[in-house]
């Protein structure tokens, strides 16, 4: 109790004042602690998550335009073919699994979108955090550009909308790049139950 | 493992008394695995006794296939202030419990 | 229970028919309010409160929750707050553990052996966070907001909510930022607004349903962080108790219900 004490004292925040993202990260080294999977290194704030916080995510154009170029530089577009399998694609979206302390190091990870979008009208138990993507493929077809869009658009979504809620899936190590080729094929597939 | 607490509400009604007993029982249907990969037992409530005044009302047989810790509620015709209610319950491995509570 | 998987099956009917679904919903939420298995647990922490234990023999009785010693009325309702005996702000759970190491002789380690228990067995606090919660029923909520590090708590918790951070980016905002959302079938009310806080915050500890688990706010802020693939926080810590200081107090006012039900 007495060392939590003095550790709080030499991390004192001024009274009632609101603490500054570093003040934060510092708190947090202090009271989180690793487990399975999830290191502490996870708490370490990246440039683009520290202004966003601090733009409550309505950073200025300008600077969410520097954001996203930066963003844009990360993604790694694999050779050939960006559209997979829609069937695998499927599996992938509805699993929730990967990256937590619960979860096994090395099993592959799914991308959760059917937590926040909407996609197969067979799937009735979506949510609503991020745009239906019902009839993605058929508004769009399936080109070149369509189908970079769209990875690159799960690789690194702060490419595109600078602190979106959506995770980066690709930078972040969840889904490899088999997997994002699936869930292209998942919504650009004219086959795909999400354009049918 | 020992039959948990039960909580019962009698509270008349018009005509009627309305009845709420809570009862904590793991309710295992024998088809779930535990972490470590074997079959839980079953253990479930078979039957369940309701008396009135000492009198048996009611008599329900019921099944795994009612979940985790019941909430059984229930309306008897009639019934006065003062009137004693009592709930029993009997499992598949033997073990009972039973609460009796006046309606208010 | 049949009812229980007829709400179910109308839960994930097409959207033509949420409406139907969401009357469902409420009527089974008020139906189990009514007969709430919750009750069951208060009855348990009532037992164990009154228990002795530790190497002092002795019960709890004599905690002080912040109203005095042994004064369980209104006790929850005001709580995350200062205590000038341990010198920092504390939430229910976190007093808890403080009155079992100084009243009862356990040590740190002995009291969190098992901060979260599970359907066969809740853990200590789980019952004594029931039992407490309990009753409070029909006090107005007011956490402590005077004392300046009550202030500090209540900042120090609502930066915490907008802090972006691990490998996906998540703050709590991130799901609880704006009304109207759902996650998955769940809906997910906007926390850091009192219109929305408030019927939230009145309704924990909590049964769940699906699980079978009586759930405490420490409990949904240790997975919350699990979710958002964060590493653990230490349970008490001020991080938690500072969270759970800004969601109470942005529910300030509301009459507290009592332990409530999840799905």
């Amino acid at each position: 109790m007495r060392r939590i004490a003095l550790l709080a004292a030499a991390i004192a925040l001024p009274a009632a004042a609101e603490p500054t993202q570093q003040e934060l990260e510092k708190i947090m080294q202090r009271d989180f602690h690793a487990r399975g999977q999830a290191t502490m290194d996870r708490l370490s704030q990246d440039r683009l998550q520290r202004v966003c916080t601090e733009a409550h995510d309505r950073p200025a154009p300008d600077v969410a335009k520097a954001l996203e170029a930066d963003e844009l530089k990360t993604i790694a577009y694999p050779q050939g073919s960006l559209i997979g399998d829609w069937k695998r694609g499927e599996a992938i979206a509805q699993s929730g699994r990967g990256l937590t302390w619960n979860d096994k190091p090395g099993q592959p990870a799914g991308g959760s979108c059917y937590n926040c979008h909407e996609l197969s009208p067979q799937e009735l138990s979506h949510g609503t955090l991020g745009p239906s993507l019902r009839g993605f493929g058929k508004a769009r077809g399936a080109g070149a550009d369509v189908q970079r869009y769209v990875y690159g658009k799960i690789y690194n979504a702060k490419a595109y909308n600078a602190c979106s809620q959506m995770p980066r899936f690709g930078v972040s190590g969840t889904l490899s790049a088999e997997q994002i080729r699936d869930l292209v094929g998942l919504l650009l597939d004219p086959a795909s139950p999400v354009n049918q | 493992m020992a039959a948990g607490p039960m909580k019962m509400r009698a509270n008349l009604g018009a005509g009627f008394t309305d009845v709420r007993v809570l009862m904590n029982h793991p309710m295992e249907t024998g088809l779930r695995k535990d972490a470590d990969g074997n079959l839980v037992p079953m253990h479930f409530i078979q039957s369940l006794t309701v008396k009135v005044n000492g009198r048996a009302v009611l008599d329900a047989q019921i099944s795994q296939a009612v979940s985790r810790n019941p909430v059984f509620s229930f309306r008897l015709k009639g019934g006065t202030k003062g009137d004693k209610i009592e709930v029993g319950w009997l499992d598949n491995q033997g073990e009972s419990n039973r609460i009796e509570a006046d309606v208010a | 229970m049949r009812l229980l998987a007829l709400a179910a099956a109308l839960a994930l009917s097409s959207g033509a028919r949420a409406d139907d679904s969401a009357k469902e919903i409420q009527r089974y939420r008020q139906m189990v309010a009514e007969g709430s298995p919750a009750e069951l647990f208060e009855l348990e922490g009532e037992t164990l409160w009154k228990k002795p234990g530790g190497p002092k023999n002795v019960s709890l009785e004599r905690c002080d929750l912040g109203e005095g010693p042994g004064v369980l009325k209104a006790a929850y309702a005001h709580l995350p707050r200062y205590f000038k005996d341990a010198e920092r702000v504390m939430d229910l759970e976190t007093r808890l553990v403080y009155c079992m190491t100084t009243l009862q002789g356990r040590s740190r380690a002995d009291a969190t052996a098992r901060v979260f228990g599970t359907a066969d067995r809740p853990s200590e606090l789980e019952l004594l966070s029931a039992y407490i919660a309990g009753q409070s029923r029909g006090v107005a909520i007011e956490p402590g907001m005077a004392h300046p590090k009550e202030k500090t708590s209540y900042e120090l918790g609502r930066a915490l909510f907008f802090h972006r951070v691990g490998p996906w980016d998540f703050s709590c905002a991130s799901c609880h930022g704006e009304e109207g959302k759902r996650i998955r079938m769940q809906e997910l009310p906007a926390l850091h607004e009192a219109k929305y806080a408030r019927p939230v915050i009145a309704s924990w500890p909590a049964y769940r349903v699906s699980t079978s688990q009586f759930i405490t706010l420490q409990w949904r802020m240790n997975d919350c962080y699990r979710q958002m693939r964060t590493p653990e926080p230490n349970f008490g810590s001020e991080t938690t108790v500072a969270l759970i200081h800004f969601l109470t107090a942005t529910a300030q006012g509301e009459t507290y219900h009592g332990p409530g039900n999840k799905r």
